[in-house]
C-alpha cells in the first residue's frame, strides 16, 4: 500500500500496451485462419493464465519481506508482557521455528484452501476483515473517479484544444495544485473551509451518529445498503458525508487524468487525418470528439483503470483525515503492528484488484479498439 | 520511513497554520442525553473483560463490568468495595473471604451473585489469555481454580491463594480490568464449544456497570447505552466513541460540536484550547513512564559512574518544558505518581561538569559512541534528539537509530541495544507490577526464565530482587509502601534506567460538558457522572 502521493509514481505509461502485432505476412503456407472469435478467446486466456504468476510473485516477495522486518511477530500476538513459555508456544503456533521456505510452503496451502489466516490487530479472520474494510474504501473510490473522470477527461480535452491559451495554462494551474498538494494538506484545508467554517458538508466519518446502525449491512457500502433498506434519509446522510473526501481524491486524481487525456489529445490534433478532416470541413467538434476523442480511448481507458485500482487500494492519508475505515487504514496498522497475516492477505486482496481491472481494461480494447485481436 | 504517527504530525502540524483561523461555533450538535466521544480507538482488539488488555478496551471494560473491590481516582491508593460490601482475611493471609453487596444488578436484571464472581475469576484463569496473569500470580491454575475460588453461598466468595499474600496486593490486583464480573448464564448461553463465551463476549457484554455494549465495529464505533438496571444509574442515556485518528480532525469536530470530549489532540492544540473558554482541558497522570534502558552488556555503560553521569547530563526540566508541556511530567522512579508507594523525589538535574568528573573518572574522559533507539513518532523523536545534544556535551556520541515502537521493543528483548527509549505502563494498580519489572532479574542468561526489563538491560540484581520480593508479600498496607519507597531511593541511584517522564492523559471537552472521571489507569476512567447543560 502506499501513500496517496505516490499513488501515480507507478501507473504505467501514458501508452497502453502496444497491440499484439499483426503476424507476418510469411511465405508460409496458409493455414486456416482462426476465427476473430477464437482470437479474441485466446487473447483473454493468456491473460487469465497470468494471473497466478502474477499472484504468486506477489505473494512471495510480501511473504519474505515480512519475514525480515526487524518486528517479532510474536510481539504483536501475546504482546510485551507474556511470560516466556507464552511466548514460546506462540512461536511454535506460528511455526517460526521451522525454516522459511516451510512456513511458505505452509502459508501456500493456506491460502489454496481460502484460509488468509487470523488477523492479530481485530482477531477475526483476514478475509473477514477485507469484507468489511473493502467496501467502505470501494465506495469512496468509485465515487472519487466518476467525479474525477467527469470533470478531468472534459478539462483535458479543452486544454488540448485550446494548446498555449489561456484556458490551457487555467488548466495547467489547477493540474499542478491538485497534483502536486499533498492530500493531509488538501484534506485538512477542506474539512477546515467546507465542514469547519462553512458547515456546508458533515465532518469526519461515513455517516452521522443518528443513522449509526440504523441500516441493515448487505453489502457493506452504505450508499447502496441504504437504498436497499428504502432509507432516503440514510442514503442522503451517507452521500452527504461520501462528497467530501471523494472530492478530495478525485481532485487528485483528475489531475492526472487531465493532464494524461491533454498529452493524448495533442498527439490526434495533430496527424493528418485531422487536418484531412478539417479540409473536408468537418465541424470541430465532431473532428475532436468523433475521431480524435475515439482514437485516444485505448491509451485512456489504462490510465483510468489504474488510477481507479490506485484508489481502490485505499487512500491512507485520506482515509486518516476523513476516519474512513477502509482498506488503506487497514493495511498501515496491520503493517505497523507487524500482523503479517493481515498485511499478506490485503496486499494479496491489491494484488487481485489491479490483476482484475488490467483484465477488464484488456477486454474494453478489445471492444474499443478493432485492431486488437 | 513513513508511518502513520509521522503522517498524523505532519497533518496536525499543517493544521495548526489554519488554526488561528478557526473561530470556534461551539454550538452543541450532538443529542441531549449521548455523548460522543472522538478517539483513536484502532488499538481494540477484544472488548471481552478477561481478555482485553489495550487502553481503549480496558476503559470500556471499566464502564460496562464492575470488580469485587476498585480505587476512588480521588484518592486511588484507597481500596473500596464496588460489588463486595466487605472481606476478611483468614488463615495466615491465604483465605480471603468476600461478601457482596445487595444490589447490584446486571444488564438483564438480575443481581449479581458469588456464582457469577466465582465464575467470572476462574473463567479468566481458564482462558488464560493476555491479563490472566494478574489473577494467575496468586497460584491459580486451571487445574484448581474450582476448589481455590469458590462461591459458598449467593453473596459469600471465598479465595484460597498458594502462599500468604499482602492483602493489598490481591485487592489491588482484583480491582483491575481483569477481575471484572460478567453474567454466567448469559455467557455461558452464547458460549461456542469450550471458549466459555469468548467469541460472544469480544463484541458484547453480560456487566452490571453503568453501561452495555451495544455495538463495536473495528476502526469504526463503539456504542454504549445505559444499563437500566445500573444501581448508580448513568446520566448520558447512550455514549458513542468514534474513530477519529487525525488529531486536526479531531480539533475541528470538538469545535463544530460534533464531538462533546476529543481524546488525542497533540501539545500545541491543547496549548491552544486552553486559553479558550468553549472548551475545558482536563489531565490525569496515567501510570506509564518513558525512560532509558542502559543495556549493560556493554561495557562503558556497565560502569556506575557512567550511568550516573548520563543521568546527570539530561536536562529533564527543559525536555519537559520545551517538548512535551502538558502530556508529560518530569518523574524519576519506577513507580509513577498516583501509584501507592510512588517516590516523587527528583534527584537529578542537568550538571555537565558533574557528569564529565564522574566520566573522567570511568577514564573515559574523551567521551565514546552508543547506538540509540527509539520509536520514530512523536513526541519521543523531539526527546530523544534533546537527549543526544544532552549527551553530547559530555562528550558520549549517539548514532540514531529511530524504528517502529515494536522494532524498539524487539530489540530491547533479545538485548541488541546500547540505550533505547522506551515507554511503559503498568499492567495493574499494584506497586508490583512496575517494582516486578525494573527490579527483578535474578538470572541473566540469554535462556531465562522471566525476562523482566532488568533482564533486557542485562542488570543481574539478586539482592534488590529478594527485596523487591519481601515488599511484595509484606502483609502490612504502610509497610509494604515504605519498602517500596526504599527500594526506589536505591533503585534510582544504581539501576541502569534513566526514567525521565511520566505521561499525563489530556481530554478536552467542550464547557458544557462535565463529569468525566479520569482515573491514572485506563479502566479507572468513569463515564457514569457524566452530564452536558
Amino acid at each position: 500500500m502506499r501513500s496517496d502521493g505516490e499513488l501515480q509514481a507507478e501507473l504505467l505509461p501514458p501508452e497502453a500496451e502496444p497491440p499484439a502485432a499483426p503476424p507476418p505476412a510469411s511465405g508460409v503456407a496458409r493455414r486456416a485462419r482462426p476465427s476473430a472469435a477464437w482470437l479474441r478467446l485466446r487473447g483473454t486466456l493468456s491473460t487469465l493464465a497470468s494471473v497466478p504468476i502474477t499472484l504468486f510473485g506477489l505473494a512471495v516477495v510480501t511473504f519474505f519481506i515480512g519475514r525480515v522486518v526487524p518486528i517479532d511477530p510474536v510481539l504483536a500476538i501475546v504482546g510485551d508482557r507474556a511470560p516466556a513459555d507464552v511466548v514460546e508456544r506462540a512461536r511454535l503456533d506460528l511455526g517460526l521455528d521451522q525454516p522459511l521456505y516451510v512456513q511458505f510452503w505452509r502459508y501456500l496451502g493456506q491460502i489454496f484452501s481460502g484460509d488468509l489466516g487470523r488477523s492479530v490487530m481485530t482477531s477475526n479472520p483476514v478475509t473477514q476483515d477485507i469484507a468489511r474494510f473493502f467496501p467502505a474504501t470501494f465506495e469512496l473510490a468509485t465515487v472519487a473517479i466518476i467525479i474525477a473522470v467527469l470533470i478531468g477527461v472534459p478539462l483535458g480535452v479543452w486544454a488540448a484544444t485550446r494548446q498555449g491559451k489561456f484556458v490551457d495554462q487555467a488548466v495547467r494551474l489547477f493540474c499542478l495544485a491538485g497534483h502536486s498538494l499533498p492530500v493531509f494538506v488538501l484534506g485538512l484545508l477542506s474539512l477546515l473551509l467546507f465542514y469547519a467554517k462553512l458547515g456546508w458538508v458533515p465532518g469526519p466519518g461515513r455517516q452521522s451518529i443518528f443513522f449509526e446502525g440504523m441500516v441493515e449491512e448487505r453489502t457493506g457500502i452504505l450508499t447502496v445498503d441504504s437504498l436497499l433498506a428504502g432509507d432516503w434519509g440514510a442514503f442522503n446522510d451517507a452521500l452527504y458525508h461520501l462528497i467530501q473526501p471523494a472530492g478530495v481524491l478525485a481532485f487528485f486524481s483528475l489531475a492526472y487524468i487531465a493532464r494524461m487525456t491533454r498529452a493524448f489529445m495533442l498527439a490526434e490534433l495533430r496527424s493528418e487525418y485531422v487536418t484531412t478532416a478539417r479540409a473536408k470541413g468537418l465541424s470541430s467538434a465532431r473532428i475532436v470528439w468523433r475521431h480524435a476523442f475515439g482514437n485516444i480511448m485505448v491509451p485512456l481507458v489504462t490510465v483510468l483503470a489504474m488510477t481507479y485500482a490506485g484508489l481502490l487500494e485505499g487512500a491512507v492519508l485520506t482515509e486518516t483525515i476523513f476516519s474512513w475505515p477502509g482498506l488503506g487504514q487497514y493495511l498501515t496498522v496491520s503493517l505497523l503492528n507487524a500482523d503479517m497475516n493481515a498485511v499478506l492477505g490485503a496486499t494479496l486482496a491489491v494484488g487481485l484488484i489491479y490483476v482484475v481491472l488490467n483484465l477488464l481494461a484488456d477486454m474494453l480494447y478489445r471492444l474499443l479498439d478493432p485492431r486488437v485481436k | 520511513m513513513l508511518t502513520r504517527r509521522s503522517l498524523l504530525l505532519a497533518s496536525s502540524a499543517a493544521a495548526v497554520l489554519p488554526g488561528a483561523l478557526a473561530a470556534p461555533s461551539a454550538r452543541a450538535q450532538t443529542p441531549k442525553d449521548v455523548l460522543v466521544f472522538a478517539k483513536q480507538i484502532d488499538d481494540i482488539i477484544s472488548l471481552d473483560p478477561h481478555e482485553a488488555f489495550e487502553y481503549t478496551a480496558s476503559e470500556i471494560a471499566g464502564n460496562v463490568y464492575q470488580k469485587l473491590v476498585t480505587t476512588p481516582n480521588s484518592n486511588p491508593s484507597e481500596i473500596r468495595g464496588e460489588l463486595a460490601e466487605k472481606w476478611a482475611v483468614s488463615d495466615g493471609n491465604k483465605t480471603f473471604t468476600f461478601t457482596l453487596k445487595d444490589g447490584p444488578k446486571f444488564a438483564s436484571g438480575k443481581p449479581v451473585t458469588a456464582e457469577d464472581v466465582a465464575f467470572s475469576l476462574s473463567r479468566a484463569v481458564i482462558l488464560n489469555k493476555s491479563p490472566a496473569f494478574i489473577i494467575n500470580q496468586f497460584g491459580f491454575t486451571k487445574d484448581n481454580v474450582a476448589e481455590r475460588i469458590r462461591a459458598t453461598d449467593a453473596k459469600t466468595l471465598v479465595l484460597t491463594t498458594a502462599e500468604p499474600t499482602a492483602p493489598s496486593f490481591l485487592l489491588y490486583c482484583l480491582s483491575a480490568a481483569v477481575g471484572s464480573v460478567v453474567e454466567k448464564a448469559v455467557v455461558t448461553a452464547n458460549a461456542k464449544g469450550d471458549d466459555l463465551g469468548n467469541a460472544w463476549l469480544k463484541q458484547n457484554s453480560a456487566g452490571s456497570g453503568s453501561y452495555m455494549v451495544r455495538q463495536w465495529k473495528a476502526s469504526d464505533n463503539v456504542m454504549l447505552d445505559a444499563n437500566p438496571h445500573a444501581v448508580e444509574p448513568p446520566k448520558m442515556k447512550r455514549i458513542i466513541m468514534r474513530h477519529v485518528a487525525d488529531p486536526s480532525a479531531q480539533l475541528l469536530g470538538l469545535q463544530k460540536g460534533d464531538f462533546d470530549i476529543v481524546r488525542n489532540l497533540v501539545a500545541d492544540q491543547i496549548a491552544s484550547v486552553e486559553k479558550d473558554r468553549n472548551f475545558t482541558a482536563q489531565y490525569a497522570r496515567k501510570a506509564s513512564l518513558m525512560y532509558l534502558s542502559l543495556n549493560q552488556k556493554n561495557p562503558n555503560l556497565a560502569k556506575p559512574e557512567v550511568r550516573q553521569a548520563i543521568k546527570m547530563a539530561i536536562d529533564y526540566a527543559a525536555i519537559q518544558k520545551n517538548i512535551v508541556p502538558t502530556t508529560y511530567a518530569v518523574h524519576q522512579a519506577f513507580l509513577p505518581d498516583g501509584l501507592p508507594g510512588a517516590l516523587t523525589d527528583k534527584p537529578f538535574q542537568k550538571n555537565v561538569a558533574e557528569a564529565k568528573a564522574l566520566l573522567a573518572k570511568a577514564g573515559l574522559a574523551d567521551g565514546f559512541e552508543l547506538s540509540f533507539d527509539y520509536f520514530s513518532g512523536a513526541p519521543t523523536s523531539d526527546i530523544a534528539q534533546a537527549v543526544q545534544a544532552n549527551l553530547a556535551e559530555i562528550g558520549i556520541r549517539l548514532k540514531m537509530s529511530p524504528g517502529e515502537q515494536r522494532a524498539v521493543i524487539t530489540k530491547t528483548r533479545a538485548r541488541t541495544h546500547d540505550i533505547a527509549m522506551v515507554r511503559w505502563g503498568s499492567d495493574y494498580f499494584d506497586p508490583n507490577s512496575n517494582a516486578e519489572a525494573f527490579s527483578i532479574n535474578t538470572e541473566n542468561g540469554d535462556e531465562a526464565r522471566n525476562k523482566t526489563l532488568a533482564w533486557r538491560a542485562s542488570w543481574l540484581i539478586p539482592e534488590l530482587s529478594a527485596k523487591t520480593l519481601e515488599a511484595q508479600k509484606q502483609t502490612d498496607a504502610e509497610t509494604r509502601a515504605q519498602m517500596y519507597l526504599d527500594i526506589q531511593k536505591e533503585h534510582q541511584q544504581t539501576s541502569p534506567f534513566v526514567i525521565m517522564l511520566q505521561e499525563i492523559e489530556v481530554s478536552v471537552s467542550r464547557a458544557a460538558v462535565k463529569g468525566f472521571d479520569m482515573g491514572p489507569m485506563n479502566d479507572r476512567h468513569s463515564y457514569t457522572n457524566i452530564t452536558k447543560a
